[in-house]
């Protein structure tokens, strides 16, 4: 295969009507041009979204308590309950392959009224009660200080994480933020670290706007006692939470006396399940790309597999030539198909080169122009590439499959006798 | 050398048959130089074509060298046309593509000889049709007679046992055609069997026996005394 004279041969041959080979060699290059730009298109798509996902850990639920709908033993439909700490434990001890169950509690919320002040300034921020494992579930960057730890909650010390939003609205620039003091409803909380969420959609700002205390001492300083507004549950890499949500949810029902068949008494957000639909969804995009991408692909092919047929036909009496002087039938449909196979290799690398360079150009263009929503460097990996490259030597082998079986199915006496 | 016996072929043409060869019969020794001559239909090309491997016979039995040759799939009637058989063509098939010492090359190329030791023979063949100087010409740079000369040195490179020379100088002027024979002489002398298939009187004379085929059988096999063309040879 690796034979000077062979290769020499495919040169001369692909080489000695240039025009033709070239416009052949576009069909190929078009076809893997479009796939890899497809392709591109999908992944930066891909990539902008999962931009908007962030960091956060999507294995993840948040669970929270509404009003019951079914009267269960003795006790009415429309009753209001609320989690308390003790389900936490419940939970960890009934429903195994669980990584983080965080309680929370929650102060303020969207549009509310101003509850913390610093002097003469005040604000409207989200306050919540937390537990240190928070930081892995929505991770944020401590630009400051320090973030919860576990004797913060066990001595319920009265102490605050404030996001880059509050400071910027509490204090002023360059003071200094770390041991000073804010008053949230009235209690004061002295503030121990600074983060920074990292998200660039519509919530981006919001998420800079919260202000993070110990559980526990959010639960005596706002008097909340036992009680858990909602619960983060992050499951073990490996198993979904989709798959026990149900089995969480029984077990605070039944420690709330809940009908198990009640389903709207505990409400819930499954992140998983989120993430995965826009999981399928891109792998449909992939797949509309390949299907797109390989049809036009096809039609070049079908384009090299005409032309292949066309240089058999130009060249039969040479084959015969080569065939009365004893060349095996074999070395002869090893040669066409070596030619077929080149020409797509090489117009499909053409193709595979020029679409990478376009996306550089855009993504050049898209680093030149700030960032756009919802698509973020469009690329492909080196896999596709591989991908593209397999994809090219198939079809290379099929375009050149049917000329050269049909250049040795001329009997070399036939050959011979065309002029 | 070649032994043939009760050979039959015919071809279909649609509805009829056309009954080209009627079981001929006839054997060439080592270092014969043969004519056959007939006149269009009358079957040699028919004959040739069979002795050279490129189509097979209805019945009858074909031995070249002691081995049988019968029921060839194409990848060993390849091998066996490459290792027993040089051809000769009246249209020279020459590869356009390639130089004079290319062609020459290429069934040592098709026996998988190294290349250095290709280009080493097809230089000495060249240079015993007297062509040493033109070894990098195309054929199209070649004259008709240059052109057959390589043709002959081509067949001759892979040494094999029988040539087999179809019209070789149909194409060629009366000079060049001489010219061509004893070039054919020539190698001949040196022990060589060769089969030559023509319709010309002259050229036929220029070898050791002809056989006259009619209508697919033989009607005539004789020896002749052979005219040296190297005496219309200036």
């Amino acid at each position: 295969m690796f034979n000077r004279d062979r290769w020499k041969e495919i040169l001369e041959v692909l080489t000695s009507n240039w025009f033709r080979t070239v416009l052949t060699a576009f069909g190929v290059f078009w076809g893997i041009f479009i796939l890899i730009l497809l392709l591109s298109a999908g992944k930066g798509l891909e990539n902008g979204i999962m931009q908007d996902f962030g960091d956060i850990a999507t294995n993840t639920m948040f669970m929270w308590s509404r009003s019951t709908t079914k009267p269960y033993k003795g006790l009415p439909k429309n009753r209001s309950f609320l989690f308390k700490v003790e389900d936490v434990q419940a939970i960890r001890d009934k429903v195994p392959n669980l990584r983080f169950i965080s309680p929370r509690n929650q102060l303020g919320g969207f549009n509310g009224t101003n509850n913390v002040v610093r002097g003469i300034k005040t604000g409207a921020y989200n306050v919540y009660g937390d537990y240190p494992e928070i930081s892995q579930q929505d991770p944020m960057t401590m630009t400051s200080g320090r973030f919860l730890n576990y004797n913060d909650i066990r001595e319920k010390r009265k102490i605050a994480i404030i996001g880059e939003g509050v400071r910027a609205g509490l204090y002023d620039k360059g003071e200094e933020v770390l041991g000073s003091f804010i008053k949230i409803q009235g209690v004061n909380f002295m503030v121990v670290g600074t983060y920074k969420k990292k998200s660039n959609d519509g919530d981006g700002e919001e998420a800079q706007k919260e202000i993070y205390v110990p559980f526990t001492t959010f639960s005596q300083a706002f008097n909340r006692g036992n009680d858990v507004g909602w619960m983060a549950i992050t499951a073990n890499d490996g198993t979904s939470i989709t798959s026990i949500k149900d089995k969480i949810m029984a077990v605070v029902k039944e420690n709330h006396k809940v009908h198990p068949d009640d389903q709207r008494a505990v409400g819930h957000f499954d992140l998983y399940e989120q993430f995965q639909r826009v999981q399928s969804l891109f792998g449909a995009l992939r797949f509309i790309a390949y299907f797109v991408g390989i049809l036009v692909l096809l039609s070049g092919v079908i384009g090299v597999s005409n032309i292949m047929l066309i240089v058999v036909k130009e060249r039969t009496k040479e084959i015969g030539i080569r065939r009365a002087l004893g060349e095996d039938p074999w070395s002869i449909k090893l040669q066409i198909l070596m030619e077929s196979i080149f020409l797509t290799i090489i117009s499909g690398m053409a193709g595979i080169t020029l679409g990478a360079l376009f996306i550089y150009g855009v993504n050049t263009l898209l680093d030149m122009n700030g960032p756009v929503d919802m698509f973020l460097n469009p690329s492909v990996s080196l896999g596709v590439v591989i991908g593209a490259l397999f994809i090219l030597i198939v079809s290379g082998l099929l375009a050149g499959f049917i000329p050269a079986q049909s250049a040795i199915k001329v009997r070399p006496i036939d050959a011979l006798r065309t002029e | 050398m070649i032994e043939i016996k009760d050979l039959h072929k015919s071809y279909k043409m649609g509805s009829n048959s056309l009954h080209v060869l009627k079981g001929l019969n006839f054997s060439i020794a080592e270092g014969e130089l043969v004519a056959i001559m007939g006149s269009s239909g009358s079957g040699k090309s028919t004959l040739l074509n069979i002795l050279g491997m490129l189509d097979e016979a209805d019945s009858g039995s074909y031995t070249l060298d002691g081995v049988p040759i019968k029921n060839l799939n194409e990848t060993k009637a390849a091998k066996y046309r490459n290792k027993f058989l040089g051809f000769i063509f009246q249209s020279f098939n020459l590869i356009n593509y390639k130089s004079a010492m290319e062609n020459v090359a290429l069934p040592l190329y098709y026996q998988k000889v190294p290349r250095k030791e290709r280009e080493e023979k097809a230089l000495k063949y060249l240079e015993q049709v007297g062509l040493k100087e033109w070894a990098t010409h195309l054929p199209n740079e070649l004259s008709g007679g240059q052109k057959q000369r390589v043709a002959i040195a081509r067949a001759m490179a892979a040494e094999p046992k029988v040539l087999l020379a179809d019209e070789p100088t149909g194409a060629l002027d009366s000079k060049t055609s001489y010219e061509v024979m004893d070039l054919i002489q020539n190698i001949n002398d040196e022990g060589n069997t060769i089969l030559v298939v023509t319709h010309e009187e002259d050229i036929a004379h220029m070898c050791k026996r002809i056989v006259h085929l009619k209508d697919g059988v033989i009607v005539e096999d004789k020896k002749v005394e052979q005219v040296r063309a190297a005496q219309y040879v200036k």
